[in-house]
């Protein structure tokens, strides 16, 4: 508290900063910052709101201009929205990204064994660390994939790990996005943004650069291309002009330079891909798709969908193209295998996680049920089933009535449920329309795995832009913060 | 230094082949805003050269011109100022509308978004915004010639930012090919118009009324100075017909909109040795050969509306062939390509 008081005092934008018990990114941190966030923290203290207000309405008009926007679905029509923008950065050290992205690349290396495991020997299974119900029988679980080798043994190339701060500062994984996880492109464009309307801020500071992640995406699809091909042709392939993402599926694109196709673009002839171009059809031989597993090939999955490749799968298991990332990666990033992630890192790597999980009990454990049913008005509890996502229960929140129908359920159906401490997210100051104020942040950072892991420097901070809401999602009112990580 | 080669490397290393579909909406992004800047240009000029006793004389030429009848007839009774214009600007039913088309171009728009420049879509992107939005309040007569001003101007600066920004590969042919193709168009159905069927019974040709039109003409394919400079003495239908079919200096002439799809066929079939040019470049030189060696004279002696036709026919002739050369349906591609 007392580092967040000489904040205050010294200066006019954090005058009226009321930083909650949290800790602060920025203001309240348990460490002696580094002098480049010390930096920060004076510059921005020095900025008149009235400025930082001029700065941001740029911004917006000039993410406006450029059409930077997701889209928003409404009864009627499809509308295009601008990411709203924060520009207070959020700023992580060296030392704290050194962890992060540590952390990020053990995860990823055990995420790829575990699906190269359950696809072939099953070892896991057979040891009894994971259920096998809950990997089998789970719906991600792919069978096109059983014993289907791909090439360098990568599932996941691309992977975005969400992560939260909790009351002393450590991250925490919340969750694995190991399908087709999105939102980069914001990290990229905002960084451009902030260089170019906030560049006071940044100047003279020793910032790891974020532009590099379009050629190392490149490179490791391409280090992924079925073997014997020189000059392997990668293309992203894109549900199309309609899609919310659309506007991040151009940006790689181009910052790959590659082409962006939709499933008609492409064709399977004799088991191979290629795409329609005004010479004729030409050879693809890695794809960067950003459509979900069941759209991708009607031949094989949902027969009704007009966005996938007939036959796209067959050339696929014929080891002719590659895709990134892989059919069936769902399964490790489910809710109920993450609740085993631990175990899995020591299973496959025999070291410690770096990155914990928030503390998760499994309910199908006879001491997770236990914890759980005593503690319950403490807990979040989260059901895994195939058919999760609703019957959450805020045990804070909740009501003694509601509190005894959930033990009711939890008793009848264990498996099915896991719990976790609520977690008090981390917080960053915001421009807010009262002036700067405390919102809370997460943070998904980038993994790109050709031959080797590289971790995007930084990724994606996503800000609670409602007071004192802990929810995140773009769709839901939050909004984006850069992420700086200081070189040194 | 680095060493100038004489045959630069036309194409970028990540994008060696351009998609079909890419060329595809390369062409019609071309067309349209051309498109739209026409109809700007002749919804304007219809504004200022209907006679001061009757504001809604001249307006059904704007229907005839588009071969719009019948939808037209449909939804309105009469051809007024107020009926045809929010037919062809905001009318978002009417796939002609300045709304609509503007909704074509954005979608073309974000669809190439990956190819062009960054300038040109954000151009792109606050124009169509702009223009998907008019309504009847932005149509009014006092404000008519300054929308159309603004359209115009959004076009041009449009075709301005993609000279200076587009990177000269094969998807700027394919725009050219677009925007040359429905300047060849648009001044056929201008010229077709006039001749047949704008004067009125009774009405000479060489009367002040003819002459007046036939200005009107000039001003709506943007001639008149270059007219005047050209021929200041010589306002005569015949040499009006022959600036704007057969001037080569005259940039939106009919000549000089077919020289350049000869030429841009023959970059896509010598630099970037796409195969399917030879016959759609041997339908582009009939054109252009009949067309060099007759006189106007001739032309118009033989029938002027009949040759605006048949080149009419032969430009969507061209444009099929290009359709079924670069980006063939899907069936028929499966079973030749391979």
């Amino acid at each position: 508290m007392s580092d967040m008081k000489m904040a205050a005092q010294a200066a006019g934008l954090f005058a009226t900063y009321d930083v909650p018990d949290f800790f602060c990114e920025l203001l309240n941190r348990k460490d002696i910052p580094p002098p480049g966030l010390q930096q920060v923290r004076d510059r921005l203290a020095r900025f008149d709101l009235a400025e930082l207000r001029r700065r941001a309405a740029a911004v917006e008009a000039q993410f406006y201009r450029l059409g930077i926007t997701f889209t928003v679905y409404s009864d009627r029509e499809a509308i295009d929205r601008v990411l709203p923008f924060d520009v207070i950065p959020r700023v992580l050290t060296a030392p704290e990204w050194d962890h992060v992205e540590r952390g990020v690349q053990q995860r990823v290396r055990a995420i790829n064994l575990f699906l190269h495991d359950i696809y072939h020997e099953r070892r896991i299974l057979r040891d009894g660390v994971i259920p096998a119900q809950l990997v089998l029988g789970n719906a991600n679980y792919c069978q096109a994939m059983v014993g289907l080798d791909v090439p360098g043994g990568v599932y996941v190339h691309i992977n975005g790990t969400d992560l939260v701060r909790d009351r002393d500062g450590r991250f925490l994984v919340l969750e694995d996005n190991a399908r087709t996880p999105s939102g980069v492109s914001y990290v990229l464009e905002d960084r451009q943004m902030m260089l170019r309307l906030m560049p006071d801020l940044a100047s003279g500071l020793d910032l790891r650069p974020v532009d590099e992640y379009g050629p190392r995406l490149h490179r490791a699809l391409a280090e992924v291309a079925p073997a014997g091909v020189d000059d392997p042709q990668v293309v992203l392939l894109s549900p199309g002009i309609y899609n919310a993402a659309y506007f991040e599926h151009v940006f790689l694109a181009r910052e790959m330079g590659i082409p962006l196709v939709e499933g008609r673009d492409l064709t399977v002839e004799d088991g191979r891909v290629y795409m329609r171009t005004v010479a004729g059809l030409r050879p693809v031989h890695s794809i960067y798709r950003r459509l979900n597993d069941d759209f991708l090939d009607p031949q094989v999955f949902n027969p009704d969908s007009l966005l996938g490749v007939p036959g796209l799968v067959d050339a696929y298991r014929r080891g002719n193209v590659t895709l990134a990332n892989a059919i069936g990666t769902g399964v490790a990033d489910d809710k109920a295998v993450y609740a085993y992630m631990p175990r899995i890192i020591r299973y496959y790597l025999d070291e410690e996680p770096i990155l914990t999980n928030v503390e998760t009990h499994i309910c199908a454990e006879p001491e997770g049920l236990a914890y759980t049913l005593a503690n319950l008005e403490h807990l979040v509890v989260k059901p895994v089933g195939e058919s999760g996502g609703y019957g959450l229960l805020i045990g804070p929140h909740a009501t003694q009535a509601e509190l005894e129908d959930f033990r009711g359920r939890l008793r009848a159906d264990p498996a099915n449920y896991i719990s976790q401490p609520v977690i008090s997210l981390s917080v960053s100051p915001t421009l807010c329309p009262a002036g700067v104020e405390a919102r809370h942040v997460d943070l998904r950072p980038f993994a790109v795995t050709g031959r080797e892991t590289w971790v995007l420097p930084g990724g994606l901070s996503r800000v609670a832009l409602r007071k004192g809401s802990l929810v995140v999602n773009s769709s839901q009112g939050g909004g984006a913060k850069d992420t700086w990580v200081l070189a040194s | 230094m680095t060493q100038v080669s004489v045959f630069p490397t036309p194409v970028l290393p990540g994008l060696r082949n351009l998609l079909s579909r890419y060329a595809e909406s390369t062409m019609w992004l071309a067309r349209y805003m051309e498109r739209i800047e026409n109809m700007a240009r002749l919804i304007e000029v219809t504004g200022t050269s209907v006679h001061a006793s009757n504001l809604d004389a001249g307006w059904d030429s704007v229907i005839r011109i588009n071969a719009d009848e019948d939808t037209f007839f449909l939804r309105h009774k009469v051809a007024t100022e107020r009926t045809v214009v929010g037919f062809y600007i905001t009318d978002p039913d009417n796939p002609d509308s300045i709304v609509s088309m503007a909704r074509c171009v954005r979608e073309n728009a974000r669809v190439l978004r990956p190819l062009i420049s960054t300038e040109m879509w954000m151009h792109l992107n606050m124009f169509t915004r702009w223009a998907m939005d008019l309504g009847p309040d932005d149509v009014g007569a006092g404000y008519l010639s300054t929308l159309c001003t603004r359209l115009k101007q959004d076009c041009q600066t449009h075709f301005g930012i993609t000279e200076g920004t587009l990177y000269r590969d094969q998807a700027w042919l394919f725009y050219l090919l677009g925007k040359n193709l429905e300047r060849a168009d648009q001044i056929t159905r201008l010229i077709d118009i006039k001749y047949h069927t704008l004067l009125p019974s009774g009405e000479g040709v060489g009367s002040d009324i003819d002459m007046s039109q036939w200005t009107s003409v000039l001003r709506s394919a943007a001639a008149y100075h270059a007219f005047r400079r050209v021929l200041p003495e010589g306002m005569t239908p015949a040499n009006i017909v022959g600036f704007l079919l057969k001037n080569d200096g005259f940039p939106r002439s009919l000549s000089t909109s077919l020289r350049c799809v000869y030429s841009v066929l023959g970059s896509l079939a010598g630099e970037y040795r796409l195969r399917h040019c030879g016959p759609i470049l041997e339908r582009v030189e009939e054109l252009r050969v009949t067309l060099a060696e007759q006189t106007v004279e001739d032309i118009i002696l033989r029938g002027l509306h009949e040759y605006m036709d048949w080149i009419q026919r032969e430009l969507r002739l061209i444009q099929n062939e290009i359709a079924g050369a670069f980006w063939p349906p899907v069936a028929v591609q499966a079973v030749s390509g391979g």
